[in-house]
């Protein structure tokens, strides 16, 4: 087997790789604030609640979150959906990436506009604002700028959690190299899938760099 | 009519009694000093104005017009602290510049000024083209002259805003910064200028919203000695220009210079209450004489802050 024909192979997995990826990010990113609002209000049981669901996500392994996303349906409903529709596996992939990383964002979050001190608010609340124009005007940019550090931390290692999602046989790029692996019996297609996950995760590493010294027109 | 009448104002938190019954007015263009140790209640009592805190008693007034009754807050249904819209409104009559600045770090000198003023002047061009069209309709249902002069009149206190338009809200901003010397220093960012410059932008913000009354707490307690003169320099030209002020500070100096009134607060009652000759130089009570004697003792020595 040749170099391009497995560089073609790879490259395939990987472009599922990236679309989860990306996917997972635009969903999580806003459920997390949603999820963030939902630990941080001042009705009680809605707290609990919250704080209880982020507690079993976070606490439990990502791969038994996909076993139960996947196969759960089947079980409940006599029809496991995600086995036989088109990209029900990916799909379902999806959904427990979405909501494990939206559960960790919005802890990230929650730190950020926590940090935010009592005197912005109240600065605010003294110029007439509504609570909408300090969230969104105020609090909101600020918590941005302190929470890029914690967010790219995460975002990098969803990069890599991505390949967890071949336990429920979504072929990512690591799904590909394994089959290269134990069909033509070459292990090189697993060091060249890594380089893949290296050159990405620099290239974001290199975006956050950048990300981060734009917001540095302002010291808090 | 005192543009400002607070009476019986009573607030605890918890089984602390931090009012316990505080009355004073205000005219027109007057400056207030109010002083006293720390933990007298000074700066609950200008939060309970701006109601950043909700008094438990007492009433306040502006301009004859009641803001707030404690014992109606306490039996009304739908509470003024969880009512937005109506508190927004009952806050600007008051500006308040905080001890620590809280100037929005991410934003310029100039966004500073005009964040709040122009969020509010969008939303009023919004209501008063709706109120607008609710009135084109009035008039056109109305026949006599009377009825058509009344339904204008009805409309023009909704049509009414501080601004016309966004070039008048910047005009404002600019003139105001220009008034506390900082308009060179409009494109900069708040981490970028000194303390006293900082509470200068503060000031500027503050009087944007053309506040009827300006409260200062402390605001001069967290800058260097050499950076408080330019803020109270400041705040001697609002006085001149006719800016009615209250001003918690422990700058004894300045308050006899600039107050029109001096209140001595201790222990949440007001202990002294006069011009500042009648306050420093003839105290009535006990408290008060200790206090100004421990002050100026702590002015002659190490303290010294003019």
């Amino acid at each position: 087997m040749s170099f391009s024909e497995v560089t073609l192979q790879l490259l395939n997995g990987f472009g599922t790789t990236c679309l989860l990826f990306i996917l997972t990010l635009v969903f999580a990113i806003p459920l997390g604030l949603i999820i963030s609002f939902g630990s941080m209000t001042k009705f009680k049981p809605l707290r609990y609640l919250t704080r209880g669901f982020v507690w079993i996500i976070r606490g439990t392994p990502l791969m038994l979150q996909l076993f139960v996303v996947f196969y759960v349906p089947g079980m409940l409903f006599d029809t496991p959906i995600f086995a036989t529709i088109e990209n029900g596996r990916f799909v379902a992939a999806l959904i427990a990436f979405v909501i494990n990383y939206a559960c960790y964002f919005s802890e990230i979050y929650r730190g950020g506009i926590e940090s935010i001190s009592k005197g912005q608010y109240e600065a605010c609340a003294v110029l007439g604002m509504t609570k909408g124009q300090t969230f969104f005007h105020v609090v909101l940019p600020q918590v941005v700028k302190r929470i890029i550090p914690p967010m790219s931390n995460e975002i990098i290692t969803l990069v890599k959690d991505t390949s967890l999602a071949r336990v429920i046989s979504v072929i990512d790029i690591v799904f590909a190299a394994e089959t290269i692996l134990s069909l033509r019996a070459l292990m090189w297609p697993l060091f060249y899938a890594g380089a893949f996950y290296l050159v990405f995760n620099g290239l974001l590493t290199l975006l956050f760099g950048f990300v981060e010294k734009k917001m540095d027109y302002y010291k808090v | 009519m005192s543009i400002l009448e607070v009476k019986g104002i009573k607030k605890s938190f918890g089984s602390t009694e931090v009012l316990k019954g505080i009355d004073f007015s205000l005219e027109k263009g007057e400056v207030i000093a109010i002083i006293g140790s720390s933990g007298s209640g000074k700066t609950t009592l200008l939060r309970c104005l701006n109601f950043l805190e909700f008094a438990d008693e007492g009433t306040i007034s502006v301009s004859g017009e009641l803001l707030y009754d404690g014992a109606a807050e306490k039996v009304a249904k739908k509470k003024l602290k969880n009512n937005d819209k109506l508190l927004r409104k009952k806050r600007l009559h008051f500006g308040l510049v905080f001890q620590n600045f809280n100037l929005f770090p991410h934003k310029t000198v100039m966004a500073n000024l005009l964040l709040a003023p122009s969020l509010q002047l969008k939303s009023d061009l919004r209501a008063a083209k709706r109120a607008e069209k609710q009135m084109d309709r009035a008039l056109k249902k109305a026949s006599t002259e009377e009825e058509k002069a009344e339904i204008k009149k009805l409309f023009a206190e909704k049509i009414k805003r501080d601004y016309k338009d966004a070039e008048e809200l910047r005009a404002k901003a600019e003139e105001t910064l220009r008034r506390v010397g900082l308009i060179d220093k409009r494109n900069n960012y708040p981490c970028q200028l000194s303390g006293g410059q900082q509470q200068r932008v503060a000031i500027a913000r503050a009087l944007v919203m053309n506040p009827d009354i300006l409260c200062f707490d402390e605001p001069t307690s967290a800058l260097d000695p050499e950076l408080t003169g330019e803020v109270l320099k400041v705040i001697r030209e609002l006085k001149d220009s006719d800016t009615t002020m209250i001003v918690v500070t422990h700058e004894m100096e300045f308050a006899r210079d600039v107050a029109d009134k001096v209140i001595y607060m201790a222990d949440g009652v007001i202990e002294e209450a006069g011009t500042p000759e009648e306050v420093f130089l003839h105290p009535k009570s006990e408290k008060a004489k200790a206090f100004l004697t421990s002050r100026s003792n702590a002015a002659k020595g190490t303290d010294d802050l003019d």
